[in-house]
Order: structure tokens, then sequence, then C-alpha cells
């Protein structure tokens, strides 16, 4: 089912003064997979991230999406060409309803510039709102926060605001989601919801998801390929079954892991 | 008690009040979008009012094409200063940001006075009719204007962040420019367009002020009394502006009938909301509407 590369990065690195965060990183994302980043803590895994997204530029290395150099493009860009994120400290607009919420993330969708959306009635901007709220609604129905969609962002649950956080994102309707650490935090009712939540974005909307998670368990049965990082380097890429077998990936990172497991 | 005069002073305090308002709104505007705090806010007026008077008195255009011309002018303007000027100082400490406006409210000051001369020139008279009476109250015609278009600038500040794409886009950066980035926002545009839009309609306040008693580098007074109106607001409070302009207004106001019946001290409708602006920020420092923890600077 995965095609051809959707997001290439070739050599990344990334240097804050002498502090090297990633060095010489290269992947591949194919269109239609579920990719996974894991690592232990300060791997870099979110710098990786960033670097796809516009937040940080690489020092070296470059990233290309969809055969084009994104490297120097910046973010909001980006999210214009079919590139949708998740953070990992919730980044909720907290005061704006739900809906709100999610409609800046049609924002790049919306054609109607300024004067014509003052002449409201007659640019055909009124029409147009109608039907954007009609794709909100398909993504709130989808991630079933119905019932929360007038209620201010910053007063639900925590695992509800990672589900608008996300219905946010995909509003973008990317061609590739970020979704950094969509589990953290979660209960096992919570991440098997968000787990059903991804597997039917990348199968049923046929959304490209490239994500960091901690959760070991989560991450090998839904990613086709996953990817480790250790002191900012890569050690390992494969299918799960192929990772874990890894020696590096155990000496590194699961055999802390398995201990804990066990 | 002369009831006539304070009843005339109420309506004054809020017509004048309504004025603050929307100077106030947009310096919040700014505030919030892009966090300066923009001591320029009362050249815009100036500008905006000198602007509109060239253009009639020298180009001998009627009102309602100076008026347009003035405000396109001013849009460009707006973006003008923040890309020219600001747009480099993003990063910089908050007091270099600071000076940065405090030198631009200066040199337009110094400008329009090199410009224009240093005595207020009045507008040529816009309507036939100067005065009307509303309700047994000689209200000037410019004042019902003026009224009017506050009135129309606020319902349009409300419709513009609640319905329309820029204005949640803007709403958005104002919590987290990151996060709004990555929803496709582009935060620069979002800058430029705040301090045109605020350009614009300190400018419209700027012009009613300058029919009503001319033009002259006074009108940036405007901008000094801002301050007030925001801190009894919020600082981050749009609503609190528009709110806190009118009080400041009001306040003013009753303040000058009261020294004018009682006290006899003078000059309280200039210190009046001064007072009010310590008594504030010893209470109530982040005022009405305002988010708790903002920072002051």
């Amino acid at each position: 089912m995965p095609g051809d590369p959707i997001l290439e990065a070739e050599g990344v690195s990334l240097r804050f003064g002498g502090v090297r965060a990633l060095t010489d990183v290269s992947f591949a994302v194919r269109a239609g997979e579920v990719f996974s980043i894991i690592g232990p803590n300060g791997a870099g895994k979110t710098s990786m991230v960033n670097c796809v997204s516009g937040r940080y530029r690489p020092t070296e290395g470059r990233i290309r999406f969809e055969g084009q150099d994104i490297t120097r493009l910046p973010t909001n860009r980006r999210a214009a060409l079919g590139l949708g994120r998740t953070f990992q400290n919730l980044a909720l607009f907290g005061h704006m309803s739900v809906l709100d919420n999610i409609m800046v993330g049609r924002h790049h969708l919306m054609g109607a510039g300024f004067l014509r959306g003052m002449v409201h009635w007659i640019g055909g901007a009124r029409q147009e709102e109608l039907r954007h709220r009609a794709a909100v609604e398909e993504i709130i129905d989808f991630l079933e926060i119905q019932h929360v969609r007038k209620a201010p962002a910053g007063t639900l649950s925590y695992g509800l605001r990672k589900r608008v956080e996300l219905a946010r994102a995909v509003a973008l309707r990317p061609k590739l989601i970020l979704l950094d650490e969509p589990m953290a935090g979660m209960n096992l009712e919570e991440k098997e919801d968000m787990a059903r939540f991804i597997l039917d974005l990348n199968q049923e909307w046929g959304m490209t998801v490239l994500m960091i998670e901690h959760d070991m368990g989560v991450v090998m049965d839904i990613s086709h390929r996953v990817m480790v990082l250790d002191f900012g380097r890569r050690i390992a890429e494969g299918s799960p079954d192929e990772v874990m077998a890894d020696p590096h990936v155990k000496k590194a990172y699961l055999g802390e892991l398995d201990d804990e497991a066990a | 008690m002369e009831w006539g005069l304070l009843l005339q002073l109420l309506v004054n305090g809020l017509i004048v009040g309504a004025l603050y308002g929307v100077v106030a709104m947009s310096f919040v505007l700014i505030y919030k979008a892009s966090q300066v705090v923009n001591f320029a806010q009362g050249e815009f007026l100036l500008v905006g009012a000198w602007a509109c008077w060239w253009l009639i008195t020298y180009l001998q255009l009627p009102f309602w094409l100076a008026f347009p011309m003035c405000l396109a002018f001013m849009t460009l303007f707006g973006i003008m200063l923040q890309v020219v000027v600001l747009r480099p100082l993003i990063g910089e400490p908050v007091i270099s940001v600071i000076m940065a406006t405090v030198g631009l409210s200066i040199f337009f000051q110094a400008l329009m006075k090199w410009m224009f001369g240093v005595f207020a020139q009045p507008f040529p008279p816009i309507f036939t009719t100067d005065r009307v009476s509303l309700l047994g109250l000689e209200v000037q015609s410019v004042y019902l204007l003026s009224l009017g278009l506050s009135a129309c600038i606020m319902l349009g500040f409300w419709w513009f962040f609640t319905y329309s794409k820029h204005g949640l886009a803007m709403r958005a950066t104002a919590f987290d420019q990151q996060v709004a980035q990555s929803l496709g926002v582009s935060v620069p545009r979002v800058f430029a367009m705040s301090w045109a839009i605020s350009a614009v309609v300190s400018a419209v306040a700027g012009v009613v002020v300058g029919v009503v008693s001319g033009v002259s580098s006074g009108l940036s007074f405007y901008g000094i009394k801002v301050f007030p109106a925001v801190i009894l607001g919020g600082l981050d409070s749009i609503v609190g502006a528009m709110l806190g302009g009118i009080i400041v207004g009001v306040m003013e106001n009753m303040a000058q009938y009261v020294d004018s019946q009682w006290l006899n001290w003078g000059n309280m409708i200039n210190i009046a909301p001064f007072y009010a602006l310590v008594l504030i920020l010893l209470i109530k420092p982040y005022g009405l509407f305002g988010t708790k923890n903002i920072e002051r600077v």
C-alpha cells in the first residue's frame, strides 16, 4: 500500500551553539504509511519534527516534501502545501471555542480575502463559510467531540483537548500529519481511542502519519515503519519487528524499557 | 445643581469617550497582535487628520472623496511603519521597541509641525447644518457623525474578530504565534494588517476631532488619554478598551462638572483620568477585562 516517498530528509543536522541536537539524519516517509520516530528522552525526536514543520531550520541537510525542497520555506507556507502538526505540549487557543479553534485550521483553505469578506453577502464568502463549516462538522463527528463544539477549549479535559488539537490539524486537510506525542499522559482508554483515530485518519482519510510516541506498545501496533534516534543520530530503521530485533536499539533503548515492562 | 450642564457634559463625555474607545481599541489591536506598546498611537490621529485636511484645502477635494483617500493613505502608512520600523525589531527587548515607538511619536509630531505649522487649522465646514437639536439638547452634527462612526467601527471590530478569516487568524496569532504559523497563518502579514487597521481607525477619530476643534498637534494628546482607557479595561481586551474609553470620557466630564461647581481647582478634565489610572494600577492592575498575568512595562 505505501507508495512513493512523500517526505524525504537528507543528512539533516541541527546545532544550537555547541549542542548537537541532530547529526546527519536521513529518512523517507512513504505516502500512505504510519511512520514513527522513537528514542530515549533528548534523542532529538521533537527537533526532527520541528525541522520538518519549519519551527527550526536545519544547520545542514535538506528536507523535501513531495519532491519540493522545503528546507527554507516559512512554516505557514508548509501548512498550505499540506503539512499539519500537533504539539507535544498542548497548544490550543484556550479562550476560543472548539469550533473556532478548528476553523483556524481552515485558514489557508479559505479563499475569500479581507475585502471580499467585507461584502460578506455578495462575494460568495457566506457560501464558502458554510462549506467550511460542513467540513469542520465532519471532522468533529469523526473525532467524536460534538458535545463540546461550543465550549471554550481551555475548559476541556486533557484527553478531549488532545483530540481538539488533532481536529485542528486535520482541518488543514494535510497530506502528511505530524503528531508529537499524541498519547502522552493519557489513560489506557484514551490511548485506545487515539490509536483508533490515527488508524482511521491513515486508512479512511488517506493521510500519511509521522508520529513521535513513547508508548512502545502503541507504536509497534500501528506503525508501518519505525525509525530510532539516539543522541541525535539514526541508529535503526525498519518494520517494528526489525527494529525490535536490532541489537543497537536493544542496547540504546529497549533494553531499559524491557526491564520496566517486565 | 445645574441639571442642564450636567446632562450636556454627560452627553459630551459619551461622545468623546466613544472616540477614546475607538482609539483605545486600535491601540489594543496592535498590542494583542504584535505585543508592541505603541506610544505613537496619538500621532496616527495627527497624521490622518492632517492628511485629510491637506486633501481638502490644497487639492480642493470634496470631503466624501478626501476622507476615503485619507484612509487609503493611512492603510499604506500603517503597513510601511510596521514593515520598515517594527519588523526589524521583532525579537528585540520590549524596551527597545517602546523606545522606537516613542521616537516615532516625536518624529511625526515634529514632521507635522514642520509641514503644516504650529497653529490649529480649521476644517472647512462639512455639514450644511452646524447643530441639530436632539431631545432638547444642542448637539453639533459632527458629534452625531462621530458617535455613528464610533458605533460602526465597534460593530466592525466585533464582526471582524468573530466572523472573518483574518480576525480569527489575528486571535490565533495573539494566543500563540508558533501554532498559528503551523496552521498556515502568515504572522508577518497579521502584524502588518493590525498596524494598518489601527492606523486607519485612529485616523477616523483624528478626522472627527479635527473637524470639531481644528487640526493641531494637540490631537496627539488622544494617544496619551488612551492609557487610562486601556489600563482600565485591561491591556489585552478589545471590549475592555471600548468600555474603558467610554468610562474615561464620562469620568473626565463629570470631574469637570464637580470641579466647576464646587472645587474650583481647574483643569480637572485633563487630570482626572490619570488619577484614575494610578488608582486602578494600585487596586486592579490587570484592568476590568484583562488577562491576569499580563506583563507590565
